[in-house]
């Protein structure tokens, strides 16, 4: 079986969920193939091969819409012969896999939880209800499109470096049909949807003049910052930072809430975190139950000793 | 301006989730259900269209006669017209080519969609329905205004926002804020009464997936409470090793 993986970096530096997808890939069995879309240095892309890529394709240009990115993702399934393309989830991924998956007369499964089982067919595990349930499904077609939840597997690290090759496509004119007008950067220094470590905020802490102490956390820790919905739909905060059923899911190592209570919708967003923290002054909060680690305390107490505390480490 | 609105039928987001049949079978009894949350979000942006710019809203569900209660709902918060493509929604491409089918006869300028469903979450249809009809699918949309046959948007993008324009017809994702979320007037719930709501057969197509099993996540084994900031911080460095 062979299979390609696409690669989303930022800044020029490969993404901790796209090194999940190519171990992900590496277990399933095959040979990995790695699909760069950008301009990443060819030294990083290179080191894909110690999570199991065999080759790396880096196809140099812009691809700003979803139709010309699955283009060309479909482009090269079919000149490398792959018969598995997996994504890592991301703002777009489902989206791109959609179409590719229609193109090539796929299967698709998103939010995939577990490695291919091929002892009969070719079956997952996926992630339903936002969380709250799972599903195995069993992919009927010849080529089989995966969007990986983070944290599936662990990152493999000890393989060589991989070949990179240029690779080229060819994007009809009738795909480019987007005009992109500009972009605007997330405030923060850690993306929310990256964060190994997420530091939230909810009702509890009663204005936007008391984020202070959320960022001041964040900080000590090379957190990002999120909230509850009501937090955003305030205007506290900006929309960019709601972690729930409607805003953001995280899946972080560490989930610090603040003041939020773990509302169903707000914790559909966080139950793939691999550790969660819950600071609240109320013992009964539905949070607790959710919850790894807790503290029944005023936030404007705690929070700030946490954060010296951590500084001191 | 014509606009096709696809919602699905979905339990409200505070349901519990269990199964029957040898977990094979969702249990929805019980079970309340509503136009899923990013499908209401692109129903309120289509309605508000509506007074802007004098489009004409239809919504389109893929289910069985059960889904009618939320087609309503959505013609009592505005929508002008419904479609019910009469078949079960077995998987994404499936619900895709019926849409597909349904909106390449039907002269749409805009299909707008949620930007995932809350029931299978896959954040794939809307991206399945472009492919097919060989038009744009962007998402998730955060802003939509049209301005006669070309919209100015801006969607989310890892790490940011990203702004662009498209000319019509196109296929949008919607999540917020692109719109508040409407609920019903005693005009609107009247009215949808009388509004029509006409049933189609599928065309017929195979499911590309098939689900098996359903299982629930195992339960966690109990939070582990701290009686001090110094306790907890121990027990974050050499329980959980994250620090
Ligand atoms: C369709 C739908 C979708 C939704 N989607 C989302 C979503 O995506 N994300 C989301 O977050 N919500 C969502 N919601 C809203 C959700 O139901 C809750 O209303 C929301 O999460 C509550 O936010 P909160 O916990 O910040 O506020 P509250 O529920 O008001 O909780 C505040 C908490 O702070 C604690 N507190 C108060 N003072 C202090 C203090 N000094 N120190 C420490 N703790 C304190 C309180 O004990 C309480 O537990 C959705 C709702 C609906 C209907
Ligand atoms: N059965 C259905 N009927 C109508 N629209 C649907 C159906 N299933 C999904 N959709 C639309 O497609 C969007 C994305 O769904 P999904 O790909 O399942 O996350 C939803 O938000 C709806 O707008």
């Amino acid at each position: 079986m062979s299979i390609l993986v696409v690669i989303d970096s930022a800044g020029g530096t490969i993404k901790k969920a796209s090194r999940e997808a190519v171990s992900y890939a590496s277990q399933i069995g095959g040979d990995v193939i790695a699909l760069s879309l950008g301009d990443t240095p060819e030294s990083e892309l290179a080191s894909l091969g110690k999570n199991g890529a065999s080759k790396v394709i880096a196809v140099a240009g812009g691809f700003n819409s979803i139709q010309e990115t699955a283009t060309a993702v479909a482009e090269v399934m079919n000149s490398a012969s792959t018969e598995v393309l997996v994504l890592a989830q991301s703002a777009k991924a489902s989206a791109v896999g959609g179409r590719v998956a229609v193109k090539l007369g796929g299967a698709m499964a998103s939010n995939v939880v577990s490695l291919p089982d091929t002892s009969n067919g070719f079956v997952v595990k996926t992630s339903i209800f936002s969380g709250k349930a799972f599903a195995s499904v069993t992919l009927n077609k010849d080529k089989k499109v995966l969007v990986v939840n983070k944290n599936t597997v662990e990152i493999k690290e000890d393989g060589a470096d991989a070949s990179v090759e240029a690779g080229a496509v060819n994007i009809p004119d009738s795909d480019k049909n987007i005009t992109v007008t500009g972009q605007e950067k997330a405030s923060g220094d850690v993306l929310l949807t990256d964060a190994d470590i997420v530091v939230s905020g909810g009702r509890g802490l009663k204005g936007p003049e008391n984020w202070g102490m959320i960022e001041d956390l964040a900080k000590a820790l090379g957190a990002a910052t999120g909230c509850s919905k009501p937090v955003s739909d305030m205007d506290w905060r900006p929309h960019s930072e709601h972690v729930g059923q409607t805003g953001i899911k995280v899946a972080p190592t560490l989930y610090i809430a603040v003041g939020i209570s773990g509302a169903i919708q707000h914790l559909a967003g966080v139950n793939s975190s691999k550790n969660i923290v819950v600071i609240n002054t109320d013992e009964d909060a539905p949070f607790f139950k959710a919850a790894d680690y807790g503290i029944v305390g005023d936030a404007f107490e705690v929070v700030p000793k946490l954060t010296e505390a951590i500084k001191a480490l | 301006m014509k606009v096709l609105v696809c919602i699905t039928h979905v339990p409200d987001t505070t349901s519990k989730i269990s199964f029957t049949e040898g977990d094979t079978k969702f249990d929805s009894t019980g079970v309340q259900y509503i136009i899923g949350p990013y499908d209401d979000y692109a129903l309120a942006r289509a309605v508000e269209l509506k007074d802007s710019n004098g489009a004409v809203v239809t919504v389109l569900n893929v289910g069985g006669a059960e889904t009618e209660p939320t087609i309503r709902k959505a013609l009592a918060i505005g929508a002008d017209d419904a479609v019910r493509v009469n078949a079960d929604p077995i998987d994404s491409l499936f619900v895709a080519q019926q849409i597909a089918h349904v909106a390449k006869d039907g002269g749409f300028d805009l299909i707008l969609m949620g930007r995932e469903s809350i029931d299978y979450n896959g954040g794939q249809v809307h991206a399945m329905v472009g492919e097919l009809l060989g038009i744009p699918s962007i998402s998730p949309v955060m802003k939509l205004d049209i301005d006669s046959t070309k919209a100015s948007m801006s969607r989310e993008i890892e790490g940011g926002k990203e702004f662009l324009e498209a000319e019509m017809p196109f296929v949008a994702g919607c999540q917020e804020p692109i719109a508040e979320w409407k609920i019903p007037n005693m005009r609107g719930i009247m009215t949808a009464r009388t509004k029509p709501l006409n049933v189609v057969e599928p065309v017929s197509e195979e499911a590309a997936i098939t689900y098996g099993a359903y299982e629930m996540p195992p339960a966690k084994s109990g939070v582990k409470m701290a009686d001090s900031v110094d306790q907890l911080v121990d027990m974050l460095k050499n329980d959980a090793k994250v620090l």
